[in-house]
């Protein structure tokens, strides 16, 4: 066994039944290293939030396996594998910014000393210290998705869903929480598997990404970016890092069609 | 002026307009008086069908019968006695109209089935009901209470299906990875997405129950509440029909009164997420 934490085999996936079955994913083959920092990229509609969802067990595939740690999505989703984040921050209106990120532990064993501590590291982690006792709708939308960073984190998931959780925010923002999700990502060592339909947050942020067609959703290619950690804003200026995101672009156009379109893809 | 204070003066605007009329109504179709001749002759404006609004002011202090205690003593003690009754009814109401909803969200079969017999069970009137309740239970506060519950429950059950499923879905699916369970999904989320809904309900649930407990006295034979009081006066009420008018003045206070403390619990519970108020 390689030291994949995710891996997909032969995974598909039809929504509805009959004439008005719709194919959103075929012939899914994907291994996630442990420690990755992994983005799945493609045009609205190729089943790249599906795919997400599958790996969380929060839809279930069509055909197909799909281990996590070593054991089912269902299994890993039971034992709090995973930290998930929407596009949207779903903070609870009715609970302070510490109360909204206590709230996966409240379903954990620890106690209410532990909780509140393990909040305010999270918090402190998001760069939000003093924040604690505010309102969600007392934040701006980048501050909120940084409290929904702090939650997914709290309980040390071994693997963080991202869906576009950056999609909403403007630039200046989304470039800032970038480089603040990367340090994260350092401090945690968690891996990460990240929706975006932004082909330079991908390059920026992973070390693989994940190229995917349209209907039915299917893996073109997994292109590693190798470009030096940390990233900073200067690497959005290296010469490279333009490389791949003119080779990210290359392939989402579909240059090269005729190749096949699932590539296998070994944990190289 | 804050808030409260405005509501508070909007509120006495209204009984102060609707008094004037009252009197303006009697001068101009009520009984002659000395020096004043209305120009109209209204049946229902004489001083037996509207008394005038400072006789029935009065009557609160004069003794509601011979050598009795004064009127508004006997009043309160009877809409403290209806206001229990009427409590009662107001928590069972609440209790069973809250388990209805939830078992309702969490089965479709359930709801499908017994949704309909709900909503059927308030085009029966109570005052069929009530009775029935009465020879069931015997006559006492806990019949009364029950036939409240009858008119409570309703709004409840209707607010907390539509409350319980506002839930944002993504909340849901949040909870879903976390690997919540049902009575964790339910307590702190679907619950606290509810309890908007849940207060519109209970307010009308507040009014309802004092009704609903002054209409329950009627069939149990029970003497010392509001209804008790309405049906006396309404009985001897060419001896004295500002007494009538008194018991029903109370009768709205008390269930005016209630929903005020419904309405203040709201706000003391729902405060801090008042998102739309204050940005």
């Amino acid at each position: 066994m390689s030291d994949a934490v995710v891996s997909l085999r032969g995974v598909r996936k039809v929504f509805g039944a009959g004439s008005d079955a719709t194919n959103a994913l075929e012939k899914i083959d994907l291994e996630i290293p442990k420690g990755a920092f992994v983005s799945l990229i493609g045009p609205s509609g190729c089943g790249k939030s599906t795919l997400l969802r599958l790996i969380g067990d929060l839809t279930q595939p069509t055909a197909g396996t799909i281990e996590v740690n070593g054991k089912s999505a269902h299994r890993a989703r039971l034992d709090r594998d995973y930290g998930v984040v929407f596009q949207s921050p779903v903070l609870f209106d009715w609970r302070t910014v510490e109360r909204n990120v206590e709230l996966p532990l409240e379903m954990s064993p620890i106690g209410k000393a532990a909780r509140v501590e393990r909040a305010r590291a999270m918090l402190a982690l998001v760069e939000l210290t003093g924040f604690e006792r505010r309102y969600p709708w007392q934040l701006s939308g980048g501050m909120q998705q940084r409290v929904a960073i702090a939650r997914a984190l709290s309980f040390e998931p071994a693997i963080l869903l991202m869906d576009e959780p950056f999609g909403a925010l403007d630039e200046m923002t989304r470039e800032r929480l970038n480089i603040e999700l990367l340090r994260i990502w350092q401090q945690t060592g968690t891996t990460i598997v990240f929706v975006t339909h932004s082909i330079p947050e991908a390059v920026f942020l992973s070390t693989r990404v994940v190229v995917m067609s349209a209907r039915p959703g299917r893996i073109l290619d997994v292109i590693g970016v190798d470009l030096s950690q940390p990233r900073n804003d200067l690497t959005r200026e290296d010469e490279r890092y333009f490389g791949f995101i003119t080779r990210v672009r290359e392939k989402l156009r579909g240059r090269d069609v005729g190749r096949p379109s699932a590539v296998e893809v070994a944990a190289s | 002026m804050s808030r409260a204070a405005r509501s508070v003066a909007s509120f006495l605007v209204v009984i102060g307009l609707v008094a004037t009329i009252w009197e303006v109504v009697k001068l101009l179709g009520g009984e002659a008086t000395e020096g004043w001749t209305p120009p109209f002759q209204w049946r229902i404006a004489n001083d037996l069908n509207m008394p005038h609004i400072w006789d029935i002011a009065a009557s609160f202090a004069e003794p509601a019968q011979r050598n009795g205690p004064p009127l508004g003593l006997v009043l309160a003690d009877a809409a403290v006695f209806t206001l229990r009754e009427a409590f009662g009814g107001f928590v069972f109401g609440a209790i069973l109209g809250l388990a209805l909803a939830i078992v309702f969200v969490h089965s479709l079969l359930l709801e499908r089935a017994l949704v309909p017999y709900v909503v059927a069970s308030q085009t029966v009137p109570i005052i069929a009901i009530a009775p029935v309740v009465v020879i069931w239970l015997q006559a006492g506060w806990l019949s009364v209470a029950v036939i409240s519950a009858y008119l409570t429950f309703f709004p409840v059950t209707i607010a907390g299906i539509r409350g319980l499923r506002s839930a944002d879905p993504r909340a849901l699916e949040l909870m879903r990875s976390y690997a919540a369970s049902p009575f964790d999904v339910l307590r702190k989320v679907r619950l606290p997405a509810a309890a908007p809904y849940l207060f519109a309900a209970l307010k009308v649930a507040a009014t309802a129950s004092v009704v609903g407990a002054i209409i329950g006295e009627l069939p149990s034979g029970i003497r010392d509440g509001l209804g008790g009081a309405i049906l006396n006066f309404n009985q001897y009420y060419v001896s004295g029909p500002p007494k009538l008018w008194a018991a029903i003045i109370v009768a709205a206070v008390v269930g005016f009164g209630f929903f005020t403390v419904v309405r203040v619990a709201e706000a003391l519970l729902l405060r801090g997420r008042m998102r739309t108020s204050e940005t």
